[in-house]
Parts: C-alpha cells; sequence; structure tokens
C-alpha cells in the first residue's frame, strides 16, 4: 500500500464496501426497536377520536398485522427498488429528506466555519501560554458553553437547493441572502458553540506538540513577530490533526441539530428527525438515521482522505 | 497516584498506622491539587455536588425513621405549589420562584440526585459492559480462533451503534417506550457503551505488546492473572478518567432528551425537563430557565475539570507537561524542558 492515485481509490472503494453492513446494521436495529416497543402505532396514527373499525382497517393498511420478519422484508424490498415509504399521513419521506437536507448542510457548513473561525485561534492563545491565565481562559468556556434560547430563524427564502443563502444568490437578490445570513447566524453559532470546545482543545493539543520543535525555534531566533511564528509555522503543522478532527466531528454537530433545529425552527434534517421520532413515523425515522449514518461514515472517510493529503508520511490502507 | 508512590518509603520510616497512611494520601492529594486550582475547583465541586445530593436522599428518609415524619433537606417543598409565583430572587427564596409558586432553589436541589444517579449509574453501566466486552474484543483477538470471532462480532456491532449519533437513537428508543423517567434511562443506556468497548479495546491492544505482559507471560503466568493483574490493572487509569468525564455528557444526553420533551415526566424535578418548561419564561422570568441551565452548567463544569486534572496527574505524559507549565516560562526554560525530554 502507497500512496498512488489507484490506492486512494482501492481505500476509497473498501471503506464504502465496509458501508454496506454499517448501513444494514443501523436499519435493523432502528426497524426493530420502533416496531417491538410501540405496541399499537394505528390507535396514534389515526387519533383519539378514530373508531375500533378505522384503527382496524389503519393495521391492515400499513400491514401491521403480518409477522414482524415480513414487514422487515416488505420495508427492504421497498427500500431498495428506491422507495422510502411514507410518513403515516402520506407525505414521502426521501421528498422531506431531501429538502431538508440542504438546509442542515447549510447550517452545519456555518457553524463549522464559525467553529474554525473562533475555536482554533483561541486553541493557539491557549497553547501558547500553556498553563497561564490566557489558557485557562480559552479553555474555560470551551469546557462547556449553554446554549439554549427562544430565538426562531426560519428561512426566509425558497429555492431550487433549499440552502437560503445560495438560493438568493442564485436569484441574484442580495437583500435576501444579507437577511438570510442574519438568520442563519444565531442557529449556526449555538450550534458552533456547542463543540467550539473540540476545535480548541484539538489545536491546543497538537499545537503544544509542535511548539517545543525544532522550526518554530528557529522562526523564533530569526526574529519573527510573534503572530507569523504561531499562525504561519506553528499553526500550519499542527492542523493536520484539528482538520481530521473536524471531519469526525460532523457526528456530534449532527445530533446537535436535533436540538438546535427544534428551538430555532429551522426546516432541516434535525426538525424533521424529532418530528418523525415524536410523531411514530417509522418509516422517517429509519430513514433519518440512514442518513445520518451514511453522513457520519462519510465524513469520517473524507477526514481520512484528507489526513493522507495532508500528512506525507501517511499510506492509504 | 504519583505523589504518594514517592511518599512510600518516607512514610515507612515512620510507624505504619493507617492514621499516618491516610494523612500521607491526602497530604498527596492536596499537593496535586495544589498543583493546579483549576482541578480543585473541580473537586470541591464534585464534592460539594456529591455531598449534597446524599443530603437530599437521606436527610427526609432518616428524619421519616428518628422523628416519624419526614424533614425535607430542601427550605420548601420542590412541588409544593403556593401564591407567591414568578417572585425574583430574594432572601427568602435564593433562586426566585416559578409560575407557580415554586421556590426555584428546592426544584434545583431536589433533581439533583435523579441528575446524578443517572449520570454515575449510566456511565458506569457503560463502563462495565463496554470495557468488558472491550476487553474480549482486544485481549482475544487472534484470526481463526473462536474468540477471534466474537471479537470481529463485538467490534462489528459497536461500529453500527458508534456510525451515527447516539442521541438520535435514544430519542427513537425513549419516544417508542413512551415518556418516563424509566424509560429514557433505558434509552441512554443502550446507545452509551459503544465508547468504552473502542477505548478499552484499543488499550489492551497496546498494552497487551508491551514487554511486562510478554515478561509475565514468559514467566508462567496464567492468563486470567495476566489478565487482571497486569492487563486490567494498567486499563483503569484511562477508563476512570473518561468516566469522570463522561458523567457530565450523559446528564447533558439526558437533560436534552428531557429539553426536548420525551423524557422524565413533569412532576419529577430534573433540570432538562425544568428548562424545557420554563424556557418560555426567559424573558419575563429569566430566574428559573436561567438557574437551570446553571445548575446544569455547574455539573458538568465540576466533573470536566476534575476529569481533566485526574488525567493530568495519571497520564505520565501530561505530568510532564504540567512541570512545564509551572516552570517560569521564559523561551530558554522552555528549550530546556524539552531538550531533557
Amino acid at each position: 500500500m502507497g500512496r498512488n492515485k489507484s490506492d486512494l481509490i482501492v481505500f476509497v472503494g473498501k471503506r464504502l464496501v465496509q458501508l454496506l453492513p454499517v448501513v444494514l446494521g443501523v436499519i435493523v436495529i432502528t426497524f426493530f426497536f420502533t416496531h417491538v416497543a410501540v405496541q399499537n402505532p394505528c390507535a396514534i396514527w389515526a387519533g383519539p377520536h378514530a373508531t375500533q373499525d378505522q384503527i382496524q382497517a389503519c393495521i391492515v393498511r400499513f400491514g401491521l398485522d403480518r409477522p414482524l420478519p415480513e414487514q422487515f422484508w416488505r420495508y427492504m424490498a421497498n427500500l431498495v427498488s428506491g422507495d422510502w415509504g411514507a410518513s403515516p399521513r402520506g407525505v414521502p419521506v426521501l421528498l422531506s429528506i431531501s429538502s431538508a437536507f440542504p438546509a442542515t448542510l447549510e447550517l452545519v457548513l456555518a457553524a463549522l466555519l464559525i467553529m474554525v473561525a473562533i475555536g482554533i485561534p483561541l486553541g493557539v492563545v491557549a497553547a501558547n501560554g500553556a498553563g497561564r491565565w490566557a489558557d485557562h481562559l480559552a479553555i474555560g468556556p470551551a469546557l462547556g458553553l449553554p446554549t439554549k434560547g427562544d430565538f426562531t430563524s426560519t428561512p426566509p427564502f425558497n429555492g431550487p437547493t433549499h440552502m437560503s443563502v445560495l438560493d438568493a444568490l442564485l436569484h441574484l437578490n442580495f437583500a435576501a441572502a444579507g437577511d438570510a445570513i442574519l438568520h442563519l447566524i444565531l442557529p449556526a453559532s449555538a450550534l458552533a458553540f456547542l463543540n467550539l470546545g473540540i476545535a480548541t482543545r484539538m489545536t491546543r493539543t497538537s499545537m503544544l506538540e509542535v511548539l517545543p520543535l525544532d522550526f518554530v525555534k528557529t522562526a523564533r531566533m530569526k526574529g519573527l513577530s510573534e503572530f507569523l511564528v504561531l499562525y504561519k509555522h506553528a499553526l500550519r503543522n499542527s492542523l493536520i490533526s484539528t482538520t481530521t478532527i473536524l471531519g469526525i466531528t460532523a457526528g456530534v454537530l449532527l445530533s446537535g441539530t436535533v436540538v438546535i433545529e427544534n428551538i430555532f425552527q429551522w426546516p432541516g434534517i434535525g426538525a424533521y428527525a424529532f418530528d418523525a421520532i415524536t410523531g411514530y413515523n417509522f418509516n422517517g425515522t429509519i430513514a433519518v438515521v440512514i442518513v445520518f449514518a451514511i453522513v457520519v461514515v462519510m465524513s469520517n472517510l473524507i477526514s481520512d482522505i484528507l489526513y493522507g493529503i495532508l500528512d506525507p508520511r501517511v499510506e492509504w490502507r | 497516584m504519583a505523589t504518594n508512590e514517592s511518599a512510600g518509603p518516607l512514610s515507612s520510616k515512620r510507624s505504619k498506622t493507617r492514621a499516618t497512611a491516610l494523612r500521607e494520601f491526602l497530604r498527596g492529594l492536596f499537593r496535586i491539587l495544589r498543583a493546579n486550582p483549576l482541578t480543585l475547583i473541580g473537586f470541591i465541586l464534585v464534592v460539594i455536588i456529591s455531598v449534597t445530593a446524599a443530603l437530599v436522599v437521606l436527610v427526609p428518609a432518616v428524619t421519616q425513621v428518628v422523628l416519624g415524619h419526614p424533614v425535607l433537606f430542601t427550605p420548601y417543598d420542590p412541588n409544593g405549589l403556593s401564591t407567591e409565583y414568578g417572585q425574583a430572587p430574594s432572601g427568602s427564596h435564593l433562586l426566585g420562584t416559578d409560575n407557580l409558586g415554586r421556590d426555584m432553589f428546592s426544584r434545583i436541589l431536589a433533581a439533583l440526585p435523579l441528575d446524578l444517579a443517572i449520570g454515575f449509574g449510566i456511565a458506569g453501566f457503560a463502563l462495565l459492559v463496554g470495557s468488558g466486552l472491550g476487553l474480549v474484543a482486544g485481549y482475544w483477538d487472534n484470526p481463526r480462533t473462536f474468540g477471534g470471532v466474537v471479537s470481529v462480532v463485538i467490534m462489528r456491532v459497536t461500529d453500527i451503534f458508534l456510525a451515527f449519533p447516539s442521541l438520535v437513537l435514544a430519542l427513537a428508543i425513549a419516544a417508542s417506550l413512551g415518556r418516563g423517567t424509566v424509560p429514557s434511562m433505558l434509552a441512554v443506556l443502550l446507545t452509551w457503551w459503544p465508547y468504552y468497548v473502542r477505548l478499552t479495546r484499543g488499550e489492551v491492544l497496546a498494552i497487551k505488546h508491551q514487554p511486562y505482559v510478554v515478561a509475565a507471560r514468559a514467566a508462567g503466568t496464567s492468563e486470567t492473572r495476566i489478565l487482571f493483574r497486569h492487563v486490567l490493572r494498567n486499563l483503569i487509569e484511562p477508563l476512570l478518567v473518561y468516566y469522570t468525564l463522561d458523567i457530565g455528557t450523559v446528564i447533558v444526553t439526558f437533560s436534552t432528551i428531557s429539553f426536548v420533551g420525551i423524557g422524565v415526566p413533569l412532576d419529577v424535578p430534573e433540570w432538562g425537563t425544568m428548562v424545557e418548561s420554563y424556557e418560555r419564561f426567559l424573558l419575563t422570568l429569566p430566574w428559573t430557565v436561567l438557574s437551570a441551565g446553571a445548575a446544569i452548567f455547574v455539573t458538568v463544569l465540576a466533573f470536566s475539570l476534575f476529569g481533566d486534572g485526574l488525567r493530568d496527574i495519571l497520564d505520565p505524559r501530561s505530568r510532564r507537561a504540567l512541570v512545564q507549565a509551572a516552570i517560569p516560562s521564559t523561551l530558554p526554560a522552555k528549550a530546556f524542558v524539552a531538550a531533557e525530554a
């Protein structure tokens, strides 16, 4: 194994093949948890005033009178043929998810941007003054920030990509784009502050490893300004692990969206997940979990590839 | 711990009564804590929180037996309604009262045992199950043996659980089981162990090829003895650190489940539920939601600081970093320490 392009392709292919059993396992776990734990979902779906006949009709309609393995088999057969099922109210799951996912992507990317812009400099400051007041001050908030607010912000603009800022820009509507950014700031910073500590701590740790090295001393000795020493020489070499950790935080950010989108009324996949879970929308729940699993595995894969590109010593295996 | 060990030969010269040994231990602990004030703060907070939680549970139980009627440790009944609703913090109500006239300070205290028990209990269960599975998966991982097959199965299942955010699965389980304290605990419990499997397996794989394990095997030590005396003994420190840090994370996750409204029922005092139910009073009765949020914050921070300090103390590598930080951090001093290391 080496660092050729063909090695990378084999590496990516292998990881994608490994994705299959993971997704299958995730489906099995979620399917059986939802279908076993909820005794009679039709009583909930049909509403409190449904008659016995209506509930019975609902059970037959959704195939809930069949044995569980048969239900599972039918679900899997539909899934493989591209039919992700529908919510109990008949809204196709795939449609809801494909419109909700870009909104979440926008939120998560904005949060990631804030994490990088604030978290990494904080980590540098903390590492440079390790054990001194600046370190404690920078790491203090990184340990845990309470972020709960009740400011709603709905993207004001809807268009083809379902990412409000991008849509507004595509329509060359700059006023709307500015408005969309304003609406993005609060939920994105709430999401970012929840995970800011990870970026700060990772930067601090890897900076602490780099700072005592010879090239940093050389840079200082030749009289470079402290800013250049820290940010151009040291930070660049410590960013390798930070970059990869940011990829791994995708999972943390995603689970954060379940709460954040709920508070801020952001029409993303986190809000959809919450609605699906609490509304006993089994197809929606399983679909959300599949999407989350794929995103997490893919972002791990991307961070592994990035690691290989950034660090020439790494071989793709 | 380290300072305790170094104090060992000193104390052996004295008469080795239990009291002096205890004093030595406390002195060592104090020296470690003094080296890092943040750890000291975390340690003190953890002690205060734990003692308060114990008092909240024990005082009514003991007075029930002794006096025949329970005397609450909290100044007011946490669920007792009164006409003094919506009062700002004052001398009689330290954290004010909520919209139904319930004393916030009493409610925060009353929630403490439950939240703390959840943190300790769920993380503890995950520690036991996860480290057990991780030990098996790491120690008997030779391919083409029975143990190898078992370890592959364990790791595959762990990978599946790690593949997606546990909060989502926990929410799904909690929602399926219905609202209640036990279902939401079960939900977190079922999703929490995989991290420990990964951690333990990694540590075991690193430990089992160490020279001292090979030496023990060469000396004819039985496999069980190696497992318990050599491998498990060296696992305790990283697991303990992770466990301490994890207690805070469990509390946050659990209160998140309550916060989104599918966790603990509303009449049970719990911080996440309180944040949820007082969220709409953020602008009118800010002390209600803020004190519930602050309770979560302080508790999680306490365990974070304590766990962090514990890692600095237990991990020899960061112990060196601690010494480095203690040296006046001029450039030559840093370079000198780096050269020494």
